[in-house]
C-alpha cells in the first residue's frame, strides 16, 4: 500500500514589522527551489491568498502586535497553527516597532499625521480600512503562546534555513548557543 | 595574611584572607558573569548577577561582595544560579528601552553578551517602556537614559580613577537615574575634564561619543590597568585593549 506522504504547510504573517525578515527569507535564494519542494505556502505576504487557511503546520510571525487588526491574526494563527515562531526581533522584543510606547498613540498619530504632514493634515478616521493603533506595541509572546524564537534584525538566510530544516523534520528548533542574538 | 582554604564546584582551591569569592574564581579561570564589577574600580555588588550558592547559607550571595571563609563550599553554576541570572537580565531588559538593532553599542554590548550568555531566549515580563531622557548637551558624548543599567561604573570610575567625581545617583527604584553634579545637563559642568573615561567603562550604548552610529561604538577598557598599574607600580607599561 503506497502511503501519500502530505508536504507540511507552511504560513508566513506580515504584522507591525518592515517586512525586512520577510526579504531576509527571500534571500534564501537558489534554497527557495530546494524548500518549494519539501512545504506548501498556504498563506504569505508574498502569496496572493487572502484568508488565513485552517490546520497549518509552521507559522513564521514577522512583526510586534501593534494595532487591533495584528491582534486578531494573532489570534487566528495560533488557533489554525501548529507551530509557531516568532520571526526576528520586533516578534520576539517589540523592538524598533516598541520604540513608540513611551508616547500615547493620540500623540503619535498627531505627529504623523498632522505635524509632519505636508498636505492634508488630517486624521485618517475610516477603521474600516485603517486599523487602529493598539495602546502599545507587544511581543508576539505577550499576545499568544509562542513555540520558538528566531532572532536578529533580520535573522540571517542562514538562520532561518537552519530553522525551517530543524521544524520539518519535527524539532521545535534551539537557537541558545547557535543562533540566539539580538540587533 | 592568613590562607583559607575552601572548595569551588567540587574542587579545593586556597585563598588570602579578605579576598573575595570572585577574585579567586577569577584567578582560576571558573567563570562567573559580572556587569557591575569592573577590574580597578571599586566593588559595589549593584548587579547581583554574579550571585553563587553557598552551602549552609539559605540566600544567594554575590561573588564580588563576599569574602572567602575557611571551608566554604561554593557552587557557582547550576539551573538554580541560572534561571536567577536570566531573570535578572530579563528585568534589566525590560525596566529600560534596549531597542539593540538601533543602538549604538550593538554587538559590542555587555548586556547583549550576557543576554546570551544567559541563555535569555525572549522576556516574560511586562517591557515598561519608561520615558527616559537624553542628555546631548556635552561637546563630545552623549548620555542615553534608555540604555543605562545603573551599574555606576560612571561614577565610579569618574570619583575613583579621573577624581572629578562628576556623575552620580538621584532618585529611587524605578526612578532611579545617573545625574551630572547636582542634576544639571551634562555640558554645563564645570567638573567634567571631557576624558571620556566613562563612556569606554559603561557596558551598554548609554554613554557614547558624539558622531557614532549604530554599531560603531566599540569601548576600550584597557586604559583602566594602564592607570592603575602606573600608579601603583610606577610602570607604565601599554596593556591591550579588551
Amino acid at each position: 500500500m503506497s502511503e501519500i506522504i502530505k508536504k507540511p504547510k507552511v504560513a508566513t504573517v506580515w504584522l507591525g514589522g518592515c517586512s525586512g525578515c520577510h526579504m531576509s527569507f527571500l534571500d534564501l535564494d537558489e534554497r527557495l527551489i530546494d524548500l518549494a519542494d519539501k512545504i506548501d505556502i498556504v498563506f504569505s505576504p508574498i502569496a496572493d491568498i487572502k484568508t488565513f487557511p485552517a490546520d497549518v503546520d509552521i507559522t513564521l510571525v514577522e512583526g510586534a502586535v501593534t494595532n487591533d487588526e495584528n491582534e486578531e491574526m494573532a489570534h487566528t494563527v495560533r488557533k489554525h497553527s501548529k507551530y509557531v515562531i516568532s520571526f526576528g526581533d520586533c516578534a520576539t522584543t517589540g523592538n524598533v516597532t516598541a520604540m513608540r510606547n513611551r508616547f500615547g498613540t493620540a500623540e503619535l498619530i498627531d505627529r504623523a499625521y498632522k505635524e509632519l504632514a505636508d498636505i492634508c493634515n488630517s486624521i485618517p478616521n475610516d477603521h474600516t480600512l485603517i486599523a487602529q493603533l493598539n495602546e502599545q506595541a507587544l511581543p508576539l509572546h505577550h499576545v499568544i503562546r509562542v513555540d520558538a524564537f528566531l532572532h536578529g534584525c533580520p535573522p540571517t538566510p542562514d538562520e532561518i534555513w537552519f530553522a525551517m530544516n530543524e521544524l520539518l523534520q519535527g524539532r521545535i528548533p534551539v537557537f541558545k548557543t547557535q543562533f540566539l542574538r539580538y540587533g | 595574611m592568613a590562607v583559607k582554604t575552601l572548595t569551588i564546584n567540587g574542587e579545593q582551591y586556597s585563598a588570602q584572607e579578605g579576598e573575595s569569592i570572585l577574585s579567586v574564581a577569577r584567578q582560576h579561570n571558573i567563570p562567573i558573569p559580572t556587569l557591575c564589577h569592573l577590574e580597578g574600580l571599586s566593588t559595589v555588588g549593584a548587579c547581583r548577577l554574579c550571585v553563587v550558592q553557598i552551602e549552609g547559607i539559605p540566600k544567594l550571595l554575590p561573588a564580588c561582595t563576599t569574602k572567602v571563609e575557611e571551608g566554604m563550599v561554593i557552587h557557582t553554576a547550576n539551573e538554580k544560579l541560572n534561571k536567577y541570572r536570566r531573570m535578572i537580565i530579563a528585568l534589566l531588559a525590560s525596566e529600560g528601552n534596549h531597542v539593540c538593532a538601533v543602538c549604538v553599542a550593538n554587538n559590542h554590548c555587555e548586556l547583549q553578551d550576557l543576554a546570551y550568555q544567559v541563555g535569555l531566549v525572549r522576556v516574560r515580563y511586562p517591557y515598561l517602556f519608561p520615558k527616559k531622557t537624553l542628555d546631548a548637551t556635552h561637546n563630545d558624548y552623549v548620555m542615553d537614559h534608555n540604555r543605562c543599567v545603573l551599574c555606576t561604573r560612571c561614577v565610579r570610575v569618574c570619583d575613583e580613577v579621573e577624581g572629578a567625581h562628576v556623575w552620580d545617583v538621584a532618585g529611587r527604584g524605578i526612578n532611579c537615574e545617573i545625574i551630572t553634579g547636582l542634576d544639571y545637563a551634562w555640558g554645563n559642568s564645570e567638573t567634567c575634564t571631557a576624558c571620556g573615561k566613562c563612556v569606554m567603562v559603561c557596558p551598554t550604548g548609554a554613554l557614547f561619543e558624539k558622531g557614532v552610529n549604530v554599531s560603531e561604538m566599540e569601548k576600550k577598557k584597557g586604559f583602566l590597568k594602564y592607570i592603575i598599574t602606573a600608579r601603583q607600580k610606577k610602570e607604565w607599561v601599554t596593556i591591550s585593549n579588551e
